[in-house]
């Protein structure tokens, strides 16, 4: 898998990039500011590109624009977005071309690298990967309506929406794939959604859901 | 200043007054006539304004004329210890009508026409009176010899002839009396003058109450910015800074991790690296912390936290303080940092060989004569001097840290004066009006987070 890594800190882009090389990525191009980022995603076409959100020189939301301009031009490229902060907003806004191929992530969760790897490679099959600080701010607006569900639905609507399939998350729940089905069938009926077959459109619909206000 | 002298009550002193005044008075009499010279300038020129010429006329006759009241101000401030601040408001902008139009509203201009229309007038003859006084008991004392030398010219006392030396000798009480006349009457005339000048010269009190609320308004403004900017700083600074170390760390330990069993020697390689990094971020937040609160300063104090700098600093830094008491927190922070960057300038820029710092407390200075206001009393303030013997130069710029002094000051009405010719040496005094808390060792007085 080709994988282009925007970072400008020196110590973690060399983090990411062994990281990334020991897991058998191969990391085309490293960037370390935001100008530079869109065009070295049009011109590689990664099969994933792990972006920070701050990049130089105006260490705002750089690398987020990079990304969301990028797919612009080619909807669905497969982009995970690393931050020191989670922002709901940002999160709302890298999901609204509905493309899927989207990862969120906290920085920190790379330290659980297995995961992380987990995460990259879904992002890179065109499905989600959100982190569940977001994930938690999400249910936080929504409260009232989830608080229908027993805890068991609430956990599996959480790690729905991180964008884990059913069988990541009967291995996260100690439970079989059937049981599963039976919850996230139930959380459905419960909120009004309909059920798809399609991991992905079903993560979106259940995002979809959440970033509803009341 | 000259007060110390002029104002002691010994004959020495009523004497040195005397004749201080009666050398100012001569200049202020010059001043009088050209005041008199912009009275009529100015009523010409406003009847101009109907045809065009008068405008930029009237603009620098009000301009002009300005300079001199300022220069009556100054004489009246130096040599009859009268406090009169200025009362102009920044010259105005813009298009050329504009500026007439501001002037026209702006009351200090009329207040400045009155001014000189009772100058070259009641003043005029205030300064021509002491001068004439003077002038006649010097003239009277050397009569007799006049009448010696040029009998044929100087023969007439008031219309009384004079034929013989003796009746020349009543010169000499004559120039008795109009000396004493002097001392006493023309003493308490130009005095008397000089309170009625202060009235009209000064202030007004909505003028004054309009300056404070613009000072206000630009301090709070100028403090807002600058706990913004400190605060992207500090923000700026943990981002880049230890938390970007941490996530590092992280990675470090999650790799070794999975290299546990594949590759032990590797694994420890991450972990060494990982323990670094940790040390790192902790340096770093250590710092950053510094930066915030200096923990030196919560615990010594003002002093203490200035001696430590002095330690940290390149040059040998002397520091003399004598604080009977803490500051209220926020004020011990500002001065704190205050000095701090005046140290890192000099530090930079200023090639000396030794720094000195004095930290001082004032209270009330004593009276001075003829202040009759308290509202122009200084209060006790914190008084900090600089003073370094480098190559001097050193100017507030835009943007330089010594600017950054002065806008941190400003919030709590503090001062900073520059004194740094080309050559050095230089000297930054630094006051902040301030009440102690008694309690040399303790918190500081006021609960204010920094």
């Amino acid at each position: 898998m080709r994988v282009v890594v925007a970072e400008d800190h020196a110590l973690l882009a060399d983090g990411l990039k062994r990281l990334l090389v020991a897991h058998g990525f191969e990391v085309v191009e490293m960037v370390d500011n935001g100008p530079r980022l869109a065009p070295a995603l049009l011109e590689h076409r990664p099969d994933v590109a792990v972006i920070d959100v701050r990049l130089p020189p105006t260490f705002t939301d750089e690398g987020l624009r990079a990304a969301i301009e990028a797919r612009s031009q080619v909807p669905g490229l497969p982009v995970l977005v690393l931050s020191q902060y989670v922002e709901q907003l940002y999160a709302r806004e890298l999901m609204r071309d509905r493309a899927g191929g989207v990862g969120y992530l906290l920085k920190d969760r790379v330290s659980n690298i297995p995961a992380f790897v987990d995460a990259l490679r879904r992002v890179a099959g065109g499905g989600t990967a959100m982190d569940p600080e977001v994930v938690t701010q999400l249910m936080g607006s929504q409260r009232s309506r989830i608080d229908e569900l027993t805890p068991r639905e609430q956990e599996v609507l959480n790690l729905m929406a991180e964008g884990r399939s059913n069988s990541a998350i009967a291995k996260e729940l100690f439970v079989t794939d059937k049981a599963v089905d039976k919850h996230t069938n139930n959380v459905f009926r419960k909120l009004g959604l309909t059920q798809s077959s399609d991991d992905n459109r079903r993560v979106l619909a259940v995002l979809t859901y959440l970033e509803e206000q009341p | 200043m000259p007060h110390s002298t002029l104002y002691s009550p010994s004959f020495k002193g009523q004497l040195a007054r005397r004749f201080a005044h009666l050398g100012v008075a001569f200049g202020l009499l010059a001043l009088a006539v050209v005041g008199f010279a912009f009275l009529v300038l100015t009523l010409v020129s406003v009847p101009l304004v109907l045809v065009s010429v008068g405008i930029p006329l009237t603009i620098v006759v009000v301009w002009l004329s300005r300079g001199i009241t300022r220069a009556q101000r100054a004489v009246f401030r130096r040599l009859f210890g009268k406090r009169i601040d200025n009362p102009y408001r920044p010259w105005p902008r813009g298009h050329i009508g504009l500026k007439l139009l501001a002037l026209t509203k702006d009351v200090t201009v009329w207040r400045d026409i009155a001014w000189h229309a009772i100058n070259s007038t009641l003043g005029f003859l205030v300064y021509l009176t002491a001068i004439v006084l003077f002038a006649a008991s010097l003239f009277y004392l050397v009569y007799p010899i006049l009448w010696l030398a040029w009998p044929s010219v100087f023969n007439t006392y008031f219309g009384l002839h004079i034929d013989n030396f003796a009746t020349a000798m009543w010169g000499l009480p004559i120039a008795a009396i109009a000396f004493s006349l002097w001392w006493w009457l023309g003493d308490m005339m130009l005095d008397s003058y000089a309170s009625l000048a202060t009235l009209l010269l000064r202030p007004t009190r909505s003028v004054m109450l309009k300056q404070r609320v613009e000072q206000l308004t630009e301090s709070r403004a100028e403090s807002v910015d600058s706990s913004a900017a400190e605060l992207r700083r500090i923000e700026r600074d943990l981002h880049d800074g230890a938390q970007a170390r941490l996530v590092a760390l992280g990675m470090s330990l999650g790799m070794a991790e999975g290299l546990l069993e594949s590759d032990p020697v590797a694994a420890g390689r991450l972990l060494a690296e990982a323990r670094e990094n940790s040390g790192t971020a902790l340096v770093e937040l250590r710092n950053l912390v510094r930066g915030i609160h200096p923990p030196v300063l919560s615990d010594r104090g003002l002093t203490g936290a200035v001696e430590a700098l002095a330690l940290d600093h390149p040059l040998p830094v002397t520091v003399l303080a004598d604080l009977p008491g803490r500051p209220p927190a926020p004020v011990e922070s500002a001065a704190y940092f205050a000095i701090a960057e005046v140290l890192t300038n000099t530090a930079k820029y200023a090639k000396a060989s030794q720094v000195r710092v004095m930290i001082g407390y004032f209270g009330y200075p004593p009276r001075e004569p003829a202040v009759d206001d308290d509202e122009s009393q200084l209060g006790p303030r914190l008084g900090i001097v600089i003073r370094d013997d480098g190559v001097g130069g050193a100017s507030a710029t835009e943007g330089g840290g010594l600017a950054g002094v002065v806008r941190r000051l400003s919030a709590f009405d503090g001062v900073v004066a520059i004194d740094s010719p080309v050559g050095g040496p230089t000297v930054i005094t630094l006051e902040i009006p301030c009440l102690l808390s008694p309690d040399p060792s303790g918190r500081p007085a006021a609960s204010g987070t920094v």
